[in-house]
């Protein structure tokens, strides 16, 4: 994370120069937190249709140049699909997509400059890895002694010097990503795009991957487009995600705003697991909100200015931002909310105490570090809740 | 039950094997009969097969034909089977009428053939038979070649076009390279159906354009000279040879060894 305090700002494709390791820490987050920046990738009004079937629906978005973007949503919410706009497997029904300032969407793919990583890594099996990795730089007719040194470079990159004369298929299913990682990065796009490309990997090696990306992506300074249905995965890697739903961006912004201010029930309910309270609006404003609940206690909620006062809404609370009491101990305050509830189930998890609360017709659940005393089932308890991490959201 | 499995598996291969065990031997018999038993071996028939102006003319048409109907059931095939590769309206249809030289009757499209061709000025001419083995040949090469770009990944090639290369590339540098086994055991059938197919060089084929088979056929009736069984030797093991050959194309598809190439 040190790398983001850099105040340089290199560029995406200037950087990579720096590939050897020993180039200053990349801007990749400071850029993206800036946002001054003039977009680098630009989609705007872009509209999908396959037969009568709208994939995409009128979809701006907008990229920074060395930002990590993830596209994150359940299949079939048109993610995958930006990612074929992008690359240039598929044209829009309508819109416009712009690199850098240049209309890209009628060009064919091999003229976007834009490294594409695949969820089946999609190696040439004829050929082999150091032959992959130079494939590239041939179609750009570079000359034989750098494609010698760029391949050399890439393979170090990713660690597989020792097995650039194999065939992919004799590879491990991580070597084969880090090869088509390589292939993707050797040739310096301007953007790389990944289409789940840890989805076929076991648990141990994609946290690996995530990790090895990320860096990667810090020290080359790359603007990265990663497609992923794994919301731990966007969490992990991304500068901002774009949470979709059916063909539109539900919520885009940081990790943090994402998990912690999801702005609709889709995104709460999509990022992690949250406890949903419907309610009506009662008051709204800068110091915090009112909702009251149709159980009928009052529950107060973060600030919020939308939906507004009267309108039916929903509270959210994360499991691990509920905590519990013995019956009677906890006190109600104007920003402590609290909740009889009988103890219905508790589950052991390793690192973590799951308590199923049963709260009149409502269940909640409270995520509780395992040194909390054990709360044997069916005991009485309070539930308590800061109003800091209640989010009202539209239903 | 294992017994049994055996002992039926040795009774079909002998009912399979059993009329190219009883006409081989006679090849080498130095008898003027086609018939046993051999009293003593010779070559004279593979000699006459070299030497009678019939035998040696109809084992160079067979192969200036065979090569032709190959090269051009190839060809055309291959450039079917990429075409066909995407479905659109009719492709099925269109499929299926290529196919159909497999399931009509041979007579049926000798007939045809040779009415079309008479009027076309091709009966009796080498280009003829050429047309006509394609035609017979065409199915095996387009299921050969679409069962190969069946198996190629379609994302190996959008691979590629986002790494730069334009289609002709693609298709040069990564489509070809990966079909080419189906291509070739495509070739390979193509020419294994030329060299034997009867029916129809019976109808559009002169005395000039006399094929191997078609000259065993007819002299068949003429005389029974163990000459046929030296041809048929000579089909056999030639038919036997292109057999290997297409087991060696596919093994070859399968493998994949480390490769000698470098950068």
């Amino acid at each position: 994370m040190t790398a983001s305090m850099a105040t340089s700002r290199a560029s995406g494709r200037g950087s990579t120069t720096g590939r050897d390791g020993s180039m200053a820490a990349s801007s990749a987050r400071v850029a993206a937190m800036n946002g001054a920046s003039a977009p680098f990738i630009a989609l705007e009004q872009v509209e999908m249709m396959f037969g009568t079937h709208r994939v995409v629906d009128q979809l701006d978005l907008t990229i920074t140049r060395g930002e990590f973007v993830s596209l994150l949503g359940p299949s079939g919410s048109g993610k995958t699909t930006i990612l074929m706009l992008l690359a240039g497997f598929l044209q829009p029904t309508a819109g416009s997509i712009c690199l850098g300032g240049k209309r890209i969407d009628h060009l064919p793919p091999h003229r976007r400059d834009m490294g594409v990583v695949f969820q089946n890594y999609a190696l040439f099996p004829h050929m082999s890895v150091a032959d992959n990795v130079a494939f590239p730089l041939r179609m750009r007719r570079v000359g034989r002694e750098e494609i010698e040194q760029r391949v050399t470079r890439a393979l170090d990159m990713v660690q597989l010097q020792h097995l650039r004369d194999r065939r992919p298929a004799m590879l491990s299913g991580g070597q084969q990503q880090r090869i088509a990682l390589a292939r993707a990065l050797v040739f310096e796009p301007s953007v790389v795009l990944m289409d789940e490309p840890l989805g076929a990997l076991d648990k141990q090696l994609r946290e690996q991957m995530q990790l090895d990306i990320r860096d990667l992506h810090r020290r080359l300074g790359l603007t990265i487009v990663f497609v992923t249905h794994d919301q731990g995965e966007a969490l992990t890697m991304s500068d901002r995600i774009a949470v979709f739903n059916r063909g539109r961006i539900e919520q885009i912004g940081s990790p943090t705003e994402i998990y912690d201010r999801p702005a609709s029930r889709f995104v709460a309910e999509f990022i992690g697991e949250t406890n949903l309270m419907a309610g009506k609006v009662t008051t709204t404003g800068p110091d915090g909100s009112l909702i009251r609940l149709d159980s009928g206690e009052d529950m107060a909620a973060s600030a919020a200015d939308w939906p507004a006062a009267g309108n039916e809404a929903l509270l959210s609370v994360r499991p691990e931002n509920v905590t519990v009491q013995p019956v009677g101990t906890a006190r109600r305050t104007e920003r402590v909310n609290i909740m009889q509830a009988k103890v219905a189930d508790s589950v052991y998890q390793g690192d973590h105490l799951r308590l199923h609360l049963d709260c009149g017709q409502r269940r909640m659940i409270a995520r509780l570090d395992r040194q909390v005393a054990d709360y044997a089932v069916g005991t009485q308890v309070d539930v308590v809740f800061q109003a800091d991490n209640c989010r009202v959201i539209p239903t | 039950m294992k017994a049994a499995k055996i002992v039926f598996g040795l009774l079909a291969v002998t009912f399979l094997m059993a009329p190219l065990v009883t006409i081989l031997p006679l090849a080498f018999t130095s008898s003027d009969l086609l018939s046993y038993p051999i009293r003593s071996f010779s070559l004279r028939w593979f000699e006459e097969l070299m030497i009678s102006d019939a035998w040696r003319m109809s084992i160079v048409n067979s192969l200036v034909i065979g090569a032709g109907a190959t090269l051009l059931a190839t060809v055309l095939g291959t450039l079917v089977s990429l075409g066909l590769r995407r479905s659109f309206a009719f492709s099925g249809i269109l499929k299926s009428a290529l196919l159909l030289p497999m399931v009509v009757p041979a007579v049926i499209l000798g007939v045809g053939m040779q009415i079309t061709f008479i009027q076309l000025g091709l009966v009796n001419t080498h280009v003829g038979v050429i047309i006509a083995h394609t035609v017979v040949a065409l199915p095996f090469v387009i299921v050969s070649v679409s069962g190969s770009l069946a198996g190629i990944d379609m994302r190996v090639e959008r691979a590629a076009m986002s790494l730069g290369a334009n289609p002709l590339r693609v298709f040069g540098h990564v489509t070809l390279p990966l079909m080419l086994p189906g291509v070739l055991s495509g070739a390979v059938l193509a020419f294994a159906t030329s060299l034997d197919e009867v029916v129809l060089t019976l109808f559009v084929a002169g005395p000039n354009q006399r094929t191997l088979a078609r000259q065993m056929f007819s002299s068949i009736r003429e005389n029974i000279s163990p000459a046929i069984a030296a041809a048929a030797f000579v089909i056999i093991v030639g038919t036997v040879v292109v057999a290997g050959l297409v087991l060696l194309f596919r093994a070859a598809a399968q493998r994949q060894k480390p490769s000698t190439v470098t950068v």
